[in-house]
């Protein structure tokens, strides 16, 4: 079978694949992108752009992902439903793999009320598990929605993502496979600082036989103070940071946070990389591009 | 019920300002049981214009009055001696009985004294939620008889986000994750399986996507 984009290829030769995450700007700024892109090429194998995360406006993930494409990188085009109806969503999916985007990954996005501007509509025409549905239709009939012959359908590699520590916990295997089955080829995790929890919902996977049909690549987060990480414990929704991690990180002086934070890290790397079930690692070093080569490296990953 | 919320006086006060005779129509139905817009309400804010009114030395004549549906037009007669009486109406119905006003009296002014805000129920006293969007295509039936069309910010009908802790949505913690809820129920009745089913794109021509709509029912036609 013909790979659909590199990221494919690696994960299908049963490379253990890395995945890291560039936040486009808040603003026209391409330099911002080229900064990230130096600072992540040559330490992963493709690099997520996000759509509009957390409802703040950015430059598109469809733009920011072309220049990924142009300088060699390959991008993870992130989507989400919250922003475009399903007219939208099919004409950038076909725009976006005309400007060389050979990956997507398929969201419901951060509610508009945690942005910058909370007064906006949201959308969600279809929800992120039609997303799925789509982008699969469109590759493998070749036809949109409504059926039409398309001249040259887009073939992406489809993602989705995964919360393993969202509830109800045992509906989310539930959720995984009903991804799998609309389309996806591979899942990214949300952060894993909870292994215990993690490992759980792998091995349920496994059992169902999920981890066979799918390309699993485990979400961390280096966490760069304990403040940040307490921010994320309480803030950030979805997100389960255990007392040991937090008091780990408070363990040590300011100066050394961000290294206790990057040992957290790679410690979860290495627990990743033993667990059966685990293609991969998407390393989202939020606004911590640097962090990544040094993550990437000391685990010995490249 | 159509609930809805008072409009706030000072906004109100701007909209009544510049007519002499007002109006205050309550309506009987829904909005007097969400404690908005029956006569008790009539009553409370013909009080607090005329206070805020004299203050400013303003002539102003306040009538009160309640018809039981502002959405019908048998009752809306009642109140048309006294539409003709005054400058302008206020109408504490929902939006469709100030439209239903607007139609019914051609040439009068009429002006909205509440904010309409859900379809919904009184969950507990004093506490109305939103439960159907009137999106002209029920799924209850798949869902467990909660919607998540209306109950989930995200209108995800395929499962929860990944946003649901606890039982709790994220977008406000005061707001019960309408997917954790159809879980928990289709659990208790041991149809957990039948969220496996794919839910295919919602169609949205019945709702209002497809521009206002209309209900046709030949057998009433006369």
């Amino acid at each position: 079978m013909k790979a659909f984009s590199r990221l494919h290829e690696t994960l299908s030769r049963g490379e253990f694949a890395v995945t890291g995450e560039c936040g486009p700007p808040r603003g026209a700024n391409k330099e911002v992108i080229n900064k990230k892109i130096k600072l992540l090429n040559g330490f992963v194998d493709a690099v997520n752009v996000t759509d509009n995360q957390t409802a703040i406006v950015r430059m598109s993930s469809i733009a920011a992902s072309a220049h990924l494409v142009a300088a060699g990188l390959e991008p993870v085009m992130q989507m989400v439903v919250r922003d475009r109806n399903r007219i939208a969503i099919q004409s950038d999916i076909m725009g976006a793999y005309s400007l060389g985007i050979r990956n997507i990954l398929c969201l419901s996005g951060d509610h508009q009320k945690f942005g910058s501007q909370p007064d906006a509509m949201n959308v969600f025409d279809i929800d992120s598990m039609n997303l799925i549905r789509t982008v699969r239709n469109m590759r493998d009939t070749g036809k949109d929605m409504s059926g039409f012959d398309l001249d040259t359908a887009p073939q992406m590699f489809i993602g989705a993502a995964a919360n393993p520590f969202a509830d109800p916990f045992e509906y989310r295997v539930i959720r995984l496979a009903k991804k799998i089955d609309a389309g996806a080829d591979f899942i990214q995790t949300q952060c894993i600082y909870n292994m215990e929890r993690f490992r759980e919902w792998i091995r349920l996977s496994r059992e169902e036989g999920l981890t066979e049909k799918v390309y699993i690549l485990g979400g961390v987060t280096p966490l760069r103070s304990a403040g940040m990480a307490r921010y994320m414990k309480n803030k950030v929704a979805g997100m389960d940071i255990p007392d040991e991690i937090i008091k780990r990180m408070d363990g040590v002086d300011k100066k050394s946070q961000a290294d206790e934070g990057i040992q957290i890290c790679l410690e979860t790397i290495r627990e990743l990389r033993e667990l059966k079930g685990v293609a991969g690692v998407h390393i989202m070093a939020i606004e911590w591009e640097e962090a990544v080569g040094q993550i990437v490296q000391q685990a010995g990953l490249k | 019920m159509i609930t809805a919320s008072p409009k706030p006086i000072k906004e109100i006060i701007g909209l009544v300002e510049p007519y002499q005779k007002i109006l205050i129509l309550g309506c009987g139905t829904c909005v007097k049981t969400c404690f908005a817009g029956g006569e008790d309400e009539v009553a409370v804010l013909a009080s607090a214009l005329r206070l805020g009114f004299k203050k400013k030395a303003g002539s102003i004549q306040i009538e009160e009055m309640t018809i039981e549906r502002q959405c019908e037009n048998e009752f809306i007669q009642e109140a048309a001696a006294g539409v003709a009486r005054n400058d302008a109406v206020l109408s504490l119905a929902c939006g469709a009985g100030v439209q239903a006003l607007a139609k019914r009296f051609v040439k009068d002014v009429v002006l909205p004294g509440v904010n309409t805000t859900f379809i919904g129920i009184q969950e507990r006293p004093g506490i109305f939620t939103e439960e159907c969007s009137g999106c002209g295509n029920c799924g209850l039936a798949v869902f467990g008889a909660i919607c998540p069309v209306t109950r989930c910010a995200k209108k995800l009908l395929n499962g929860p986000c990944g946003g649901s802790q606890k039982g709790v949505c994220e977008v406000n913690p005061d707001t019960p994750c309408a997917w954790h809820l159809i879980i928990e129920r289709l659990t208790a009745l041991g149809r957990l399986d039948s969220l496996r089913t794919y839910i295919p794109p919602k169609n949205w021509n019945t709702s209002l996507s497809g521009g206002p709509r209309k209900l046709i029912r030949e057998d009433h036609i006369l």
